[in-house]
C-alpha cells in the first residue's frame, strides 16, 4: 500500500512538473501558431507549418531579432474549433506575443479573445476582409491581400486583358463564409464596368461541380471565370471546366486554388494556362528561400520537396512579417516585448518586401492588409511562371467595403 | 455516517429509484459541488479553458443521450440544433440586449421547437433511416441559417456578441466563464437524472426498448418522440447558446457534421443510458487529442527526436492512437466508460470479499 502511494506521489509531481513547462532564459521571445497537418485542410497545413519553422530556425542562426532568439510553438489542431481554442490559450498561458491562427472558423472564434488579451494575431489569406481596418480590428492584421482585394485584383486583370461594357464573367465559389466574401467587390466592379456577372455556388464538400461547368459554359457563355475554391475543389473545377472545353487562361483563382497540390490533382497538363493568385513568391530563385535551402545543406540534411512551393511560401511569409514586427516593436518601443508593443511594431511596417519575395508591405492602423497586393502566375509546363508583377486593382472599391461594414460594426458597438 | 452497505438490500420500488441510494452518495455529491465549485483555485487559465469545453461538450452531450441512449432515437443533427439555440441566443443578445441568462432558456427554447419539428420522421422511421433523416436536418438548417440574412447577420454568417454581464461582473476571463457554464451544467446534469426516473424517463425507455408494446401499454409513442427530440434540442440549443457567450460569437461553421458525429462519439464511448456517461464521453472525446499533444511531444523528445523535424509524423500517429483506444476502451467494454466505472466500483464496494 505504501509503495502504491509512493508511486502515486511520483506520478502527481512528475505529471504537474511536466505540465508546468520547462524554465526558460531571459530575453527569450515567444511566438506561437497553429497548424493543420490533419483535418480539412491538411494539403496546405503539411507545408505552410515547416515554413514557419524553418523561417524562424534561420533567424535564430543568424543571431535571433536584434540579438534575441525567438522560440516558436506550434501547436496542431487538425481544424477543429474547440482545439483551435486550447491552443490559443496554451499559447497565452505560456506567454507567447504574437500568434498565427489557422483557419477562417478559428479565426472568427478567437476575434474577441484576442482583443481581450492583447495579443495580435496574424491571419494571411484566412481572416476576414474587414479587419483590414485596424481602429475596429486592433489586434487582427490580414498581413495579405484580403478576399475583397483579391476580388479586385482578379476583376483588374480582366479589365487589363480587354474586359469591356457586356463581358461576361463566372465568379465560381464555395459556398461558406469566406467563398461567399469576394461577391460584394465582384458586384461593386461588374456594376462599375458594365460587365455581366453571374454567381455560381458550389455547395460543401465541393468534389461536384459538373451542373455549374455546364451552366458556365453552355447558358451563360462566360467570358471570364474567376475561382474561389478551397481543398480539393480547385482541382475538380480545373478538371471540368478542361472538359467543358473552357480556356484555361481565362481562369483566374483566388489564392487557395494556387497551390502546386491543386495542379497535381488535375493533372500539370490540363491545367497549362491556368492563372492562381499569390501574395508571396513562389519558386527557389529568390534570397530568402535560398538561405533556407543552404541552412539544410549546412546541417547535412536533404531540401525537402515542398522548399520554395506555394504554401511553403507563405508559411515563410507568416514567419517573416512577425519576426519584421517585434524588430520593430523592439527598435521602437524597447523590451520587454509585449503584444501591445508587437501590435504598434505592426503599424510601423514600411515597405517590407523580405528581396521581392513580398509584395512592398507598408502596414499603417488603417491598414492591416499591407497594401492589398497581389501577383499573378501561370501554369506553364510543371511550373508557376510569373504572368504580372505585384499590382492591386479597384483600391477604392474595396475601401469603400471595408468602410462600410465597418461603420455597421461601429453602430452596433455603440448602442 | 459515512458508510456504505455491501451489497442490494432495497426492499421498496421508491428506494431501488432513489436520487442517493446510500447516505454516501449524498455526501458524494455534495462533495463533488464544492470541488467542482473550487475548481478555479488550482488551475490556470489555459486548463481552465479545457475545463470549459469539457463542460459545455458534457451539456450537450447529456442532451444527446436522452435522445439517442435512453429514447434510441438515433441523431446526426446534435450540431444543426446547436447552432439554432446559437444563433437565436445571439440574434436575442446582439439585436435585442437579452442578457445572457435569459439568452440561454431562450436559444434551448427556440432549438427545441426546431428540434421536434424534425423529430416528426421519427414516428415513421427508425434505427439508421431515422440517423440519415435528421442528416437532411442537419444540412437544412445549415443552408438555411447560412442563406437568410436576417439569421446570418450577411455573408460571414458571423454575430459578435458584447461581454456578456451578470449583475454588472463582467465575464471575461477563462475563470468567470466557468461560472457562467458550471451552473448550466450542474442544472442539466440533475435535470437528466432526476428526468430519467419519472413517468416522461420511463416512457423514454419503454419507447426505445419496444415502441409497439410502448404504445399497448398505454405510451403515447408520438408524445414521448417528439418530446425526446423537443428535450434534447433543448440541451443542444442551451448548449450552443453557452458556446456562443463563451466565444463571444456566432458562426455556423463551429456545429458542423464532424461536432454531431463527435457528440454521437461522446455518448457511445461514455455510454448510451446514462447521464453520468455522457459526461465521462464528453472528457474523453475533448480531453484525449489534447492529452494526446503532450504524451506524443513528451515521448518524441524523450528519445531525442526534435518536433519541428517529425511533426507530420506525430500528428498522424496522435490520430492512430486517437483511434485505437476509442477502439480499445469499447472492445474492453462495449456499454462504455460508464460500465467501466460501474465495475472499478462494484470491485471496491465489495473489497476485500469480492467472491
Amino acid at each position: 500500500m505504501r509503495l502504491r502511494i509512493g508511486l502515486i506521489v511520483i506520478l502527481t509531481v512528475a505529471l504537474a512538473t511536466g505540465l508546468a513547462g520547462p524554465a526558460t532564459a531571459d530575453h527569450t521571445i515567444k511566438i506561437g501558431g497553429q497548424c493543420d497537418r490533419t483535418g480539412a485542410t491538411k494539403l496546405v497545413g503539411v507545408e505552410i507549418c515547416p515554413g514557419i519553422a524553418d523561417y524562424v530556425k534561420l533567424v535564430n542562426k543568424k543571431g535571433g531579432v536584434l540579438g534575441h532568439k525567438l522560440e516558436y510553438t506550434e501547436i496542431e489542431h487538425g481544424y477543429l474549433v474547440d482545439r483551435g481554442v486550447e491552443a490559443y490559450e496554451r499559447l497565452k498561458r505560456d506567454g507567447a506575443v504574437a500568434v498565427f491562427d489557422y483557419g477562417t472558423p478559428i479565426v472568427y472564434a478567437l476575434t474577441p479573445r484576442h482583443m481581450e488579451d492583447k495579443i495580435p494575431a496574424i491571419t494571411p489569406g484566412f481572416g476576414r476582409a474587414d479587419s483590414t481596418d485596424g481602429t475596429v480590428w486592433p489586434y487582427i492584421f490580414p498581413m495579405a491581400a484580403s478576399y475583397w482585394s483579391q476580388a479586385g485584383a482578379a476583376m483588374e486583370y480582366i479589365k487589363q486583358k480587354g474586359g469591356k461594357r457586356g463581358t461576361k464573367v463566372a465568379y465560381l465559389y464555395f459556398d461558406n463564409p469566406a467563398g461567399r466574401e469576394g461577391i460584394p467587390i465582384m458586384e461593386a466592379v461588374a456594376a462599375k464596368e458594365g460587365y455581366q456577372l453571374r454567381l455560381f455556388a458550389v455547395p460543401s464538400p465541393g468534389l461536384e461541380m459538373g451542373p455549374q461547368v455546364i451552366d458556365i459554359t453552355r447558358r451563360f457563355k462566360a467570358d471570364w471565370v474567376v475561382g474561389h475554391l478551397f481543398g480539393r475543389s480547385p482541382s475538380v473545377s480545373i478538371k471540368e471546366l478542361r472538359k467543358a472545353g473552357f480556356p484555361m487562361d481565362h481562369v483566374v483563382s483566388f489564392v487557395w486554388g494556387a497551390g502546386e497540390a491543386d495542379i497535381e490533382a488535375a493533372g500539370w497538363d490540363l491545367a497549362q494556362g491556368y492563372l492562381g493568385m499569390q501574395f508571396t513568391s513562389p519558386g527557389r530563385s529568390l534570397p530568402v528561400i535560398q538561405e533556407i535551402i543552404k541552412m539544410f545543406r549546412d546541417e547535412g540534411k536533404e531540401v525537402p520537396a515542398y522548399v520554395g512551393g506555394v504554401y511553403y511560401s507563405r508559411g515563410v511569409l507568416n514567419a517573416a512579417v512577425v519576426v519584421e514586427g517585434i524588430r520593430l516593436a523592439i527598435q521602437n518601443f524597447g523590451l520587454p516585448v509585449t503584444g501591445e508593443k508587437v501590435k504598434k511594431g505592426y503599424e510601423l511596417m514600411k515597405n517590407f518586401d523580405l528581396g521581392g519575395f513580398l509584395p512592398p508591405m507598408t502596414v499603417t492602423p488603417t491598414d492591416h492588409e499591407g497594401g492589398g497586393w497581389v501577383r499573378l502566375y501561370q501554369v506553364k509546363g510543371k511550373e508557376w511562371v510569373p504572368a504580372t508583377d505585384w499590382y492591386r486593382g479597384y483600391r477604392e472599391e474595396v475601401m469603400a467595403q471595408v468602410k462600410k461594414v465597418n461603420d455597421v460594426h461601429k453602430a452596433a458597438a455603440k448602442k | 455516517m459515512i458508510n456504505r452497505e455491501c451489497g442490494v438490500y432495497q426492499t421498496t420500488y421508491q428506494s431501488d429509484m432513489a436520487l442517493y441510494p446510500v447516505p454516501l452518495a449524498r455526501y458524494a455529491s455534495i462533495g463533488s459541488l464544492v470541488v467542482l465549485a473550487l475548481i478555479p483555485a488550482l488551475l490556470d487559465s489555459h486548463s481552465m479553458a479545457l475545463v470549459n469545453l469539457i463542460t459545455l461538450a458534457a451539456i450537450g452531450a447529456i442532451g444527446l443521450n436522452i435522445l439517442v441512449g435512453y429514447t434510441g432515437q438515433v441523431s446526426l443533427g446534435q450540431g444543426a440544433f446547436m447552432m439554432v439555440g446559437s444563433y437565436a441566443a445571439a440574434i436575442a443578445t446582439a439585436r435585442y440586449g437579452v442578457p445572457f441568462w435569459l439568452g440561454l432558456p431562450l436559444g434551448g427554447a427556440v432549438a427545441a421547437v426546431v428540434g421536434a419539428f424534425f423529430g416528426i420522421p421519427s414516428l415513421r422511421i427508425k434505427g439508421l433511416y431515422l440517423a440519415i433523416a435528421t442528416l437532411a436536418a442537419q444540412f437544412i438548417i445549415e443552408w438555411g441559417i447560412n442563406h437568410s440574412t436576417w439569421i446570418s447577420g450577411g455573408a460571414q454568417s458571423t454575430i459578435y456578441i458584447p461581454t456578456p454581464t451578470f449583475l454588472g461582473w463582467e465575464i471575461n476571463t477563462e475563470f468567470r466563464r466557468y461560472y457562467m457554464i458550471l451552473p448550466v451544467a450542474v442544472i442539466a446534469y440533475v435535470a437528466a437524472l432526476n428526468l430519467v426516473r419519472t413517468r416522461v424517463g420511463r416512457a423514454f425507455i419503454a419507447v426505445r426498448d419496444r415502441d409497439v408494446a410502448a404504445e399497448i401499454i398505454g405510451v403515447s409513442v408520438f408524445k414521448y418522440k417528439l418530446l425526446a427530440f423537443a428535450v434534447s434540442s433543448f440541451y443542444a440549443g442551451v448548449a450552443g447558446a453557452l458556446w456562443t457567450y463563451y466565444l463571444k460569437i456566432a458562426n455556423y461553421e463551429h456545429f458542423t457534421l464532424v461536432t454531431s458525429v463527435q457528440y454521437l462519439a461522446m455518448i457511445i464511448i461514455g455510454g448510451l443510458g446514462s447521464v453520468l456517461g455522457s459526461v465521462f464521453g464528453a472528457v474523453f472525446i475533448t480531453l484525449l487529442p489534447i492529452v494526446l499533444v503532450y504524451v506524443v511531444e513528451g515521448l518524441a523528445s524523450l528519445f531525442g527526436f526534435q518536433y519541428a523535424a517529425i511533426a507530420d509524423f506525430l500528428a498522424n500517429l496522435r490520430l492512430i492512437i486517437f483511434g485505437a483506444l476509442i477502439i480499445l476502451f469499447l472492445a474492453i467494454e462495449p456499454e462504455g466508460l460508464y460500465r467501466l466505472w460501474g465495475n472499478v466500483r462494484r470491485y471496491f464496494r465489495l473489497w476485500p470479499y469480492s467472491y
